[in-house]
């Protein structure tokens, strides 16, 4: 359905952006019909920069996002829109996703404005009550509120609310319950989990593996802008291939195992500086070779639907 | 419940507000010249320019602030001319705000080539020296009124707003409702005025106040160096006129005391407005 | 030892007092490392700063804390001082990005040591060993605050903080802006210091519990400004007592755990407000076992050695 090629994207930076910060690099990927894939790196690795590509609301550098077939990057005017009624996202702070000036349910008035002017108050006031309890809200506890008189669990799902209202068949969530409490975050997951029995595909960016592995079945582990590893979750999670991915599974704290004791877990862990030509995670891997200073490794299918760019592999 | 919180942030605002002692002492002081500048003018018993009375007169009963050195009433002058002092401010201060927000909303939120282009004129307009260019333009103009007056102070004061607001408006362009109104298919302009605009608008009143008392000083220093109206009265010409003939080695305090004093009260009183509005829009500077 | 009873701190604002923290009474043992966990807003690093600076607006309204035998007057900002640092140290919720950034590192210890009346270049041996235990290059004392990642930043707050071996580190949310990798070293360091005995005891404030379950020897977990329940980690993981604990615990995905396998439960409702809390149990209302006797205060009370719980339904 939706589908990434070479992808990637320069940020410029300083006066007349004469820096360059590569935020994502030559990123292939595809997402499926009712699928959920999660995106998960530590911060700073491009997650959201993908996100936003998908959702035009950056300019891509190079590379193609295709959505059904059609070049992303060609849309404009009425097509956009008729790509936004279709593609969708949630973004994670729930509470810098409203305008704190304005009522929250202003965002589905909106929704109305720009798609669905000829539908009637009435009976869009009863499509806005479908969605709000599609996601498990109770209209009149949530309508007619302003944002800071909602809980930021609320917000989340009036935001997907929102989504609801349009056609949507693809919907970028974008680490949208890291702000949330413990007791509220399986609620929003639940929910997606909910849309996709709908038949809508997600991406599910995240940085908190224990979450992706709830709820996705497939997962892309990013690291400095590029895709270490890509695979079925169960696999990546139980048997990882990439070096940083292991140190991820060996770090994740888990509820069924304590950590090992003295792990191989590097304490150095600072970021140096910008990638020569060689592999992203040279300067942090414990297999490094001579050639992954050298030479980047590509991404290669490693078994069916298991991808892996490392030379150790 | 539901109707009542919007109230209470709206009380608290006016708490606040009323609790702020330098807002009270500014907005006190400013109210007195404005209710002065509208009733003022109905008290006047001369001409402004008529030789009313003996020449160089100090303050009496028939002549409230005394008399100028040819005989004109100084109080006609002075209430007329606080009238005028704060149309050009008002004028002024719009013209600036307006043309600072113009420029700032559109440039920080476009960024790009367009920002870059309205980012090298206001950078030109703030380096020029405002004041030699006002001097040159009035000095040009044969026929000055208020409304050119204030046009003039008014082009040539917005661009520091205008930094101001782009600055403002980057902060906000990147916040996620924003985004949200795009990926919600909405035009620019419009996201521009429905959703950043609306959210400036505390800091939008305290550049305004800023720009407001700018422009008394500026209108008021090109007065005072004679390139003030044409015609009519104001603050900064009755003090040119007071230099001019030496009021002051000639002990006549009440033809330049009045209109000084003025100007610097309502500036004066315009910054401190400005504190004690910044005070309470930033929850962190509020005293508790 | 750390020994809090009846501990009342309310924030004091013009619409009434907050009332953040409700009569906490504890225990902390030498060489304990207790987690505090709870939903945010619950009180947590109202209870951290409470033990060792009522920043304005708090306000201290009842209670005692004892820290080794000795009474800490909390009430009063100007004894405390003696207490701080060298006795009872916090490393504040965002510390580490508010290191200053115009000063050295090392210039920044030797300034805060000295107004403790320490003196630099004697501690400066102990500095440089704890830096090399910790895996920082002794450089790092010549650079500024921004020239270090997130993990160098947090690592170094954390020697500063202990330089003195106080008897009690307060760590306010320390791990929440690292990446996985990080957060187990910071968290393997406090470990560490404890067994080192650079600290007696440690309070994590955190609101991820799987970070506690690795490294807490006890869990102490808040709700709406009171203690809900307390118990060595394990007891807290296998016999929770407290329904909100239950519930918490319930609703936190692990890895291994599918949404198609085992639908995991949030918790339906939301925390009162402090402003004017509900009578009685302030769990009451998202509670699914409350009976009538909730709408009085559950007492905070030990129900086995080491376990107290603040429920009627466990006693
Ligand atoms: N608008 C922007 N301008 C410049 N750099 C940016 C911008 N947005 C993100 N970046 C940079 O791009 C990199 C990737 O950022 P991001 O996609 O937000 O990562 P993540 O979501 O994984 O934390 C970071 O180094 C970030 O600083
Ligand atoms: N300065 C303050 N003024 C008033 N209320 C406050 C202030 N700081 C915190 N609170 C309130 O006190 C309660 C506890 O806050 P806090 O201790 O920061 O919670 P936590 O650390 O568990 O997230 C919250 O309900 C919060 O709204
Ligand atoms: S005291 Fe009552 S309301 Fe509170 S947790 Fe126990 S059963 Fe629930
Ligand atoms: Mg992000
Ligand atoms: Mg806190």
């Amino acid at each position: 359905m939706l589908s990434l090629e070479r992808v990637t994207k320069v940020y410029r930076l300083g006066a007349f952006g004469l820096q360059k910060l590569i935020a994502v690099r030559d990123v292939s990927f595809e997402i499926g019909e009712r699928e959920i894939v999660s995106l998960i790196g530590e911060s700073g690795s491009g997650k959201s920069t993908i996100g936003k590509l998908i959702l035009r609301l950056t300019p891509i550098t190079s590379g193609t996002i295709r959505f059904e077939g059609t070049d992303v990057s060609t849309l404009n005017g009425l097509s956009l829109k008729e790509y936004y009624r279709r593609v969708q996202g949630v973004f994670q702070d729930p509470f810098a996703s409203f305008n704190p000036i304005f009522k929250a349910d202003r965002v589905f008035r909106m929704v109305r404005d720009e798609f669905y002017p000829q539908v009637g108050m009435r009976e869009w006031n009863e499509k806005v009550e479908g969605a709000l309890r599609a996601v498990g809200l109770n209209p009149p506890d949530v309508l007619n509120k302003f944002p800071h008189q909602l809980s930021g669990g609320q917000l989340q799902r009036f935001l997907v609310a929102r989504a609801l209202l349009l056609d949507i068949r693809l919907l970028i969530a974008d680490e949208i319950i890291s702000m949330l409490d413990a007791s509220t975050r399986v609620d929003v997951l639940n929910l997606l989990a909910d849309l996709k029995a709908r038949g809508l595909s997600i991406l599910f960016i995240t940085h908190d593996l224990s979450l992706g592995y709830y709820i996705s079945e497939r997962a892309i582990i990013l690291y400095r802008g590029r895709i270490a590893e890509m695979g079925p979750t169960d696999k990546i999670y139980n048997r990882p291939l990439h070096p940083y991915t292991e140190m991820l599974m060996e770090s994740v704290p888990r509820l069924d195992r304590k950590w090992e004791e003295e792990g191989r877990i590097e304490r150095k862990a600072a970021l140096t500086g910008s990638v020569p030509g060689g592999c992203v995670y040279a300067d942090r891997c414990p297999k490094a070779m001579d050639i992954c200073t050298r030479e980047e490794p590509e991404l290669k299918e490693a078994e069916t639907g298991h991808f892996v760019a490392c030379w150790a592999r | 419940m539901e109707q009542e919180q919007p109230k209470k942030v709206r009380s608290e605002f006016i708490f606040f507000a009323w609790r702020n002692a330098k807002l009270r002492i500014g907005v006190s002081i400013l109210l007195v010249f404005i209710v002065f500048a509208v009733v003022g003018p109905f008290l006047v018993k001369y001409d402004p320019y008529e030789y009313s009375g003996p020449m160089g007169a100090p303050p009496s009963r028939e002549h409230w602030f005394g008399t100028t050195i040819f005989g004109q009433d100084v109080f006609s002058q002075f209430a007329l001319g606080t009238r005028s002092t704060l149309t050009v401010g008002l004028l002024g201060g719009c013209i600036g705000t307006m043309v600072g927000i113009l420029v700032g909303l559109l440039g920080g939120y476009r960024g790009g080539m367009l920002d870059e282009f309205l980012n090298v004129i206001t950078n030109i307009i703030l380096i020029i020296p405002t004041l030699a260019v006002l001097i040159i333009i009035a000095a040009y103009l044969e026929v000055r009124g208020i409304l050119t007056q204030s046009l003039f102070i008014g082009l040539t004061a917005w661009p520091w707003a205008a930094r101001a607001i782009r600055a403002q408006t980057f902060s906000l362009r990147v916040r996620e409702f924003v985004d949200l109104a795009r990926i919600t298919g909405r035009s620019s302009l419009r996201i521009v005025l429905t959703e950043i605009a609306p959210n400036m608008m505390s800091y939008l009143l305290l550049v305004f106040i800023l720009q407001f008392g700018g422009a008394v000083l500026n209108a008021a220093t090109l007065d005072f160096i004679g390139l003030g109206p044409t015609k009519g009265v104001s603050l900064g010409l009755i003090m040119n006129n007071a230099v001019l003939w030496a009021a002051l080695q000639l002990g006549m305090w009440w033809w330049l005391l009045p209109p000084g004093a003025t100007i610097a009260a309502i500036v004066g009183a315009l910054y401190i407005t400005n504190v004690g509005l910044d005070e309470i829009f930033n929850p962190k500077l509020r005293e508790m | 030892m750390l020994q809090v009873e009846n501990l009342t701190v309310y924030y004091k604002t013009i619409r009434g007092y907050v009332q953040a923290l409700e009569k906490a009474t504890f225990t902390l043992a030498d060489g304990e490392i207790m987690g505090l966990a709870g939903e945010s807003g619950c009180g947590k690093t109202t209870l951290g700063h409470s033990l060792i600076y009522l920043r304005p607006p708090m306000n201290y309204i009842g209670g005692r804390v004892v820290l080794d035998g000795q009474e800490l007057p909390i009430w009063d900002m100007e004894k405390m001082q003696e207490f701080r640092y060298r006795h009872i140290s916090l490393i504040p919720q965002y510390a580490m990005n508010a290191l200053n950034p115009t000063r050295k590192i090392g210039k920044m210890i030797a300034e805060l040591l000295e107004s403790r009346g320490v003196s630099y270049s004697e501690i400066l041996p102990e500095l440089k060993r704890r830096l090399d235990l910790v895996q920082l290059t002794q450089d790092v004392l010549k650079m500024y605050p921004i020239e270090l990642s997130g993990g160098m930043k947090q690592r170094m707050v954390m020697v500063i903080s202990t330089l003195l071996n106080p008897s009690l580190l307060i760590a306010d949310e320390i791990t929440s802006a690292l990446d996985v990798s990080t957060q187990k070293a910071v968290c393997e360091m406090l470990v560490e210091f404890r067994d080192r005995g650079f600290v007696k005891s440690t309070i994590i404030i955190t609101h991820d519990i799987s970070i506690l379950y690795q490294i807490a020897d006890s869990i102490m977990v808040m709700y709406a400004g009171q203690l809900s329940e307390k118990a060595p980690t394990e007891v807290v993981f296998q016999d929770p007592r407290h329904p909100y604990t239950r519930m918490l615990i319930g609703s936190l995905p692990k890895v291994g755990v599918r949404y198609q396998e085992e639908r995991l439960r949030g918790i339906p409702g939301s925390p009162p407000q402090l402003l004017n809390p509900p009578p009685g149990c302030r769990f009451r209302d998202r509670c699914p076992v409350a009976f009538g006797r909730c709408t009085e205060v559950p007492p905070f009370l030990e129900i086995s050695p080491g376990h107290s719980v603040a429920c009627w339904r466990a006693f």
